[in-house]
């Protein structure tokens, strides 16, 4: 094994994961970036929003799928389109509000030209003076070229590619984690709710998405937090329920066994469960009446089944992060090679009692807002990697915990310890950065 | 508002003490000016009148802010390796109204946190809900405005 590789002297992109390591220029190299944005990014199905967030025709919200600023917007027939949010004209951006309503068409600031809400141009003024010029034979003139999108159960993705593997081959049974969520409504219904969170680190995205399937680091890293929690609840008096707070941070000091057996899946295309069997959720206090609701809804067996699958986390790769309980969603986001935003969302699942959106607003903000005692100790450690990488040294970053062998086979079941979740994670990250 | 000059001063500079607590670190007797019902709020946005099923950047009543502040005395929190320090640099409290005996204060302020080769800067206006308490004041709620709320921040350790 060679150590010393000269840092200049980096594989190729796709060859940058090495079976049970990978290159730190995936978390350090501009260009390797530049590949993500053209390549991953525009080839994965990447999500956009939520149906909840666009109730009525014209109705959108702005985002970004990478590099490329999008317009999630309700299409008057009240299907959900994916636009680019970039005139075809000059490229400058059509909607600069993170939400609203757009009316009846898209009308650019600067020249004033106008399209359809599905992206279709409608107007363009003085277009007498394009008579004789090629406008009409280039890409200028054919509008904004919506994305290819699919909702599922109020989940909208979009691929950036026009070619690509389709929606329900790239997810397969990951769906499930989908329906699970919504399922947890009594009406099969989520909306987002509350707002969101917003955190921006200095750091590569992939460590983020890494650390949501790792479950080895909480009790280390998290150590002041739970130990904080564990001494508060020490003189807790046994009548009192605990505060939710406390109920949810005191699971952070569970222990390596904890999760080895909670398990893990990885499937195809680079989706991954972490805590199939449970999770740091699993033991909240049952909401009063809930459970009866779904049952009246879903029946016995159903409701059984959604209320059990309570995973630390399911990642839908690339860059969504879901919990089932709480209702969290997230959405890890490249800004930069080294920087990275995370949006945290909480779903709403209606007609469920208040109590399950309050708890996911609680714990969203106790884990993941910019002020928590929790994400504060991961945050530190993912910016001095990003800042400690990059020096002489050993350029390959370990991914060898329970390797055993060929991880061919898919999908596949390891205990909650293993790497595997990364290793699947960087299969799929290769296959879609691979040149054509 | 009926609330004499002496008064309007002594809330004021129970502000000020308020923040240098804060800027020096001296976070036991600062969690001692709240009530016992007393809430350290971070909305998202200057127009959130909801706590509780909107989210917040913090929203901490008395044992969360000792959660907090015992948090940071731990040997193995690592983000306060090093320690982050801060500094509020504030307008002068002004008194918006009075129901009772509850003030209800305003202060602009910019608030600094520094860690490492570091330094942040905010401006937030600071809202307090201050009781009488003995001689001095006590708080029932404070309230930070940040500017930027809703837009992406880095981690925020101390208290704005």
């Amino acid at each position: 094994m060679n150590h010393s590789v000269p840092y200049r002297q980096a594989p190729a992109a796709d060859q940058l994961f090495d079976g049970d390591r990978v290159h730190r220029d995936v978390y350090l190299d501009p260009q390797v970036f530049d590949l993500e944005c053209e390549r991953l990014f525009a080839r994965g199905w990447v999500y956009v929003g939520h149906a909840s967030q666009v109730p009525n025709p014209g109705d959108f919200i702005t985002t970004w799928i990478a590099r490329l600023p999008v317009i999630m917007i309700r299409q008057p027939d009240g299907q959900i389109q994916v636009l680019p949010n970039r005139c075809a004209h000059k490229g400058a951006m059509i909607v600069s509000q993170p939400s609203g309503n757009a009316g009846k068409l898209l009308r650019c600031p600067y020249h004033a030209w106008t399209y359809r809400l599905d992206g279709s141009t409608l107007g363009i003024p003085l277009r007498a003076g394009y008579e004789g010029s090629r406008l009409l034979q280039t890409e200028a003139a054919q509008g904004l070229e919506r994305l290819a999108s699919e909702t599922y159960r109020g989940f909208v993705f979009a691929r950036a590619a026009p070619e690509g593997l389709p929606f329900r081959e790239y997810f397969g049974d990951m769906l499930s984690v989908l329906d699970n969520l919504a399922d947890r409504s009594p009406q099969g219904e989520l909306r987002i709710a509350g707002g969101s969170l917003r955190s921006v680190i200095a750091c590569n995205w992939k460590m983020y998405i890494e650390n949501v399937v790792d479950a080895v680091h909480p009790i280390s890293t998290h150590e002041s937090a739970w130990q904080t929690a564990r001494d508060a609840a020490q003189g807790w008096p046994d009548e009192t329920p605990l505060p939710t707070e406390l109920a949810q941070l005191l699971p952070f000091g569970s222990g390596h066994d904890f999760y080895r057996d909670a398990g893990a899946r990885v499937h195809a295309h680079g989706h991954c469960i972490l805590g199939i069997r449970g999770s740091i959720h699993s033991g909240y206090a049952p909401v009063p009446g809930y459970e009866e609701s779904l049952q009246a809804a879903l029946g016995e067996a159903r409701t059984k089944a959604v209320l059990a699958f309570t995973p630390q986390n399911s990642v839908l790769f690339p860059t969504l992060a879901l919990k089932s309980s709480p209702q969290t969603l997230r959405i890890v986001r490249p800004l930069d090679v080294g920087r990275t935003l995370v949006e945290i969302f909480a779903l709403e699942p209606v007609g469920a009692p208040p109590e399950l959106l309050r708890r996911t607003l609680t714990y969203n903000r106790l884990v993941f807002s910019p002020a928590s005692i929790v994400a504060h100790d991961d945050i530190h450690v993912f910016e001095t990697m990003q800042r400690a990488l990059v020096h002489r040294g050993n350029p390959w970053v370990s991914l060898h915990r329970e390797h055993h062998g060929e991880e061919r086979e898919l999908p596949a079941e390891a205990s909650g310890n293993s790497e595997l979740p990364m290793r699947n994670f960087y299969r799929a990250w290769s296959a879609l950065m691979a040149t054509d | 508002m009926n609330v004499s000059n002496a008064t309007r001063e002594a809330l004021a500079e129970f502000i000020y003490e308020e923040a240098r607590l804060l800027d020096e670190k001296r976070l036991d007797q600062w969690q001692d000016l709240f009530t016992s019902d007393g809430v350290y709020w971070i909305p998202l946005g200057c127009d959130q009148q909801d706590p509780v099923d909107h989210a917040s950047i913090t929203y901490e009543d008395r044992l969360l802010l000792k959660l907090r502040i015992d948090r940071l005395q731990q040997p193995r929190a690592y983000s306060q390796q090093p320690a982050s320090r801060c500094l509020h640099v504030l307008q002068l409290p002004r008194l918006e109204g009075a129901d009772g005996r509850m003030y209800r204060m305003r202060t602009p302020m910019i608030y600094c946190e520094a860690r490492g080769d570091e330094q942040w800067t905010y401006a937030a206006v600071a809202r307090h809900e201050l009781v009488p308490h003995e001689d001095t004041f006590r708080i029932r709620l404070k309230r930070v405005d940040l500017l930027n709320g809703d837009a992406p921040l880095p981690a925020i350790q101390l208290f704005p």
